[in-house]
């Protein structure tokens, strides 16, 4: 199955782009970035490249600095030391202004939305039309094709977000980080509070900005959305870059770069299941002998 | 009429695709609507519209002075002085902060107006500006503070109000009050002047036709980018039922001297204010910081700038209604802004649904709140009953309203409102 999802993506990324960016071109590039937090160091030394028509998939335990870098790749957070290459120039990221005018756009894990402003509002937060004189009926449009485009169900962009539920809210938020038409999306967590078809939806639309020529960085646990989309599987461990990997690698190869030990929690228990399962065949065998 | 051809034939608008969305058509459909918001807690402005109903009630069976053309006359010149220092409050209100030192401001700006004018000869309309410019220089410091510092804003204008309340003192000298002229174009303004019968007429006219006419635009435009409507008809009512009312209104205030001047200005910059927070962008950021503070500085907005222009509009609104107040008066003195001024205008604005919790307000509820504030010192003031019973009364009003706000919000947060 893997490998058709391979296939269907080389020929996605054959494709002519319509983004100015050209396939393959790299579009970010992070140099041993660090980021202390007091005494503690959430990144050291990480290096990390997206190219232009690649899904990046950064997986790594809890703690271990990936929702950290996406946030100093937003401007949120500023680095303590390290270079970020942006489209083949050095940049700063003082203020998450400067990362938005980059075209960089992300969707954080607690989606920053207001929950007193109502859908339309909280999608063209910070990016009004007519300032002086809001164009609410060209804004509301632009919603609902926006939304549309992302095959949502929101019963009304003109309730508050506070009315809306979690898969709704990530959905609106998703919309905003495309309406600037960026160039680098961060997704922290995409699909965490998604349901089935809304997990799909999100990464076909993650394929459609992907064949678009955008970079995409996505952030999951859920390793089989990780392997249906991703181009590269980067892993994080404690704050330091631990390996990267293709779609294909085994589970075990994943599980032991993000724990940091081919024996860990997870091999063990799968070790426990065997050796019950072993035991059990082996019991039904010596009955079925006697 | 609209509704029903959307319903059967035509092709569903873009909002409307959604089946399993309830969509209230219609007058009966709108006034359920109403009912559902209100039954989950968006009361809006009706805690304050049944507030005033039952104080008027109670007042005019005391005493039918009260709702005489010449006594409600009065209460619009009184009501317009503390009312702008209220819709200063709103700003600050909105993006979650306070701002207790208002009466303060508008005490020293109205001594400002005093020493500048009539002490140092000061052109009137310079020192006016003179005293303006302080105000908002007053606001910028507690930004400042607020900004850089993290002071919190209860903090450094609760300083503010001694320290400026001192300057009041220190500037008024040993004389402690100056009296403006008589018969100056200040005091008039405060005192005299009211519009001439057909302009209250053709400024009552003017909110209904503005409403027609930007309801019609949005009409058309919104059938040509295929998004669902509101009825024409029920537009063309409400535009009906708020001019008939605003012009009994002014009929009536007619019979004794007519709408005061400064009461427009109050009303103008009400208008002026309410356009600006919910029609452009920098309203909209208002609101967003209110509601949430990181996710509007996540989506690129100015927080300190948003912050720096509450506060500064804040003590501009509070000088200015110094100024009035000094006008109002014809005298600049030691007591201009002390007493029951901070309280009533934070209390306005609470009153007339502004909530202290920040995100959610308007600016006419500067305006409701500072009536219900005002009727109530004019009712008792005819009843002949004393300033202390004036203080609890009012005090209660503003425990009822901070207490329908909490319960408001409460419901609101359970109904999934914001």
């Amino acid at each position: 199955m893997s490998k058709d999802l391979i296939a269907t993506k080389g020929q996605c990324m054959s494709e002519s782009p319509e983004g100015s960016a050209s396939v393959g071109e790299l579009v970010l590039s992070l140099r041993g970035i660090s980021k202390h937090f007091g005494a503690v160091s959430a990144l050291t030394d990480i290096d990390f490249d997206v190219h232009a028509g690649e899904v990046v998939a950064l997986v790594g335990d809890n703690g271990a600095g990936k929702s950290t870098l996406v946030k100093v790749l937003a401007g949120v957070h500023q680095p303590s030391s390290g270079t970020i290459n942006f489209r083949g120039g050095a940049v700063t990221l003082p203020d998450p202004r400067a990362a938005l005018t980059l075209g960089i756009a992300t969707v954080f894990q607690d989606l920053a939305l207001c929950e007193n402003l109502d859908v339309v509002a909280n999608i063209f937060l910070g990016n009004e039309l007519s300032p002086l004189r809001l164009d609410e009926v060209a804004m509301e449009m632009r919603a609902w094709t926006l939304l549309n485009e992302l095959s949502a169900r929101i019963p009304s962009v003109r309730e508050a977000v506070a009315s809306l539920s979690g898969g709704q809210r990530q959905t609106v938020a998703i919309a905003r980080s495309l309406l600037l038409e960026p160039k680098l999306i961060l997704l922290d967590e995409p699909t965490a509070a998604l349901g089935v078809a809304q997990t799909a939806e999100v990464l076909n639309l993650i394929d459609r900005v992907r064949s678009r020529g955008l970079g995409v960085v996505m952030i999951s646990h859920n390793m089989e959305d990780v392997r249906a989309v991703a181009d590269r599987i980067v892993v994080l461990r404690l704050g330091r870059n631990n390996g990267v990997f293709e779609p294909d690698a085994s589970n075990q190869d994943l599980v032991s770069a993000i724990t940091g030990a081919s024996n860990n929690a997870v091999s063990r228990r799968a070790e426990r299941l065997r050796a019950e399962r072993d035991q059990s065949d082996g019991g039904q065998a010596k009955e079925q002998r006697q | 009429m609209t509704d029903v051809k959307q319903g059967t034939s035509a092709p569903l608008a873009l909002d409307r695709a959604d089946a399993r969305v309830k969509h209230q058509e219609g007058v009966g459909g709108a006034l359920r609507a109403f009912l559902d918001r209100v039954r989950s807690g968006d009361l809006g402005s009706l805690p304050v519209v049944v507030g005033l109903v039952v104080i008027w009630t109670v007042f005019t069976s005391l005493n039918p002075v009260f709702v005489s053309s010449s006594n409600l006359v009065n209460l619009l010149f009184d009501c317009s002085t503390v009312g702008v220092i209220s819709l200063g409050i709103v700003c600050v209100l909105m993006v979650g902060e306070i701002d207790l030192s208002v009466g303060s401001i508008s005490g020293f700006a109205s001594a400002m107006v005093g020493t500048l004018w009539v002490n140092q000869g000061w052109p009137v309309a310079l020192a006016i500006v003179a005293a303006l410019a302080f105000g908002a220089l007053i606001g910028s410091l507690y930004a400042l503070l607020f900004n850089r510092l993290g002071m919190p804003s209860f903090v450094s204008t609760l300083a503010g109000l001694l320290a400026v309340l001192g300057m009041q003192l220190y500037i008024l000298g040993s004389t402690g009050s100056i009296n403006l002229p008589y018969g100056s174009a200040l005091v008039d303004f405060g005192q005299l002047m009211v519009m001439p019968k057909w302009v209250s007429h053709t400024l009552a006219a003017i909110p209904g036709l503005a409403m027609l006419v930007s309801g019609l635009r949005t009409f058309a435009r919104r059938r040509a980018a295929n998004l669902s409507t509101r009825s024409v008809v029920g537009l063309v009512a409400r535009v009906a039922a708020i001019t008939v009312g605003l012009e009994l209104i002014v009929a009536y205030l007619n019979q004794s001297r007519g709408i005061p001047w400064m009461f427009g200005l109050f009303v103008g910059l009400v208008v002026a204010m309410n356009y600006a927070l919910t029609r452009t962008k920098w309203g909209r950021s208002m609101t967003a910081v209110g509601g949430n503070r990181e996710a509007a500085r996540r989506a690129g907005i100015k927080v300190r700038a948003i912050y720096l222009s509450a506060f500064a509009l804040c003590s501009l609104f509070a000088a200015l209604g110094g100024v009035l107040a000094a006008a109002r008066l014809a005298s600049a003195s030691q007591q201009a802004g002390t007493g029951d001024v901070n309280l009533n205008a934070i209390a306005a604005a609470v009153i007339g649904g502004t909530s202290l919790f920040g995100g959610r307000g308007s600016a006419y509820s500067a305006l409701l709140g500072i009536i219900v504030i005002q009727s109530i010192a004019s009712g008792l003031t005819l009843l002949d009953l004393s300033s202390s019973l004036r203080y609890m009364i009012t005090g209660a009003v503003l425990a009822i309203a901070v207490i329908v706000d909490s319960l408001a919000r409460r419901s609101r947060a359970s109904h999934g409102r914001a």
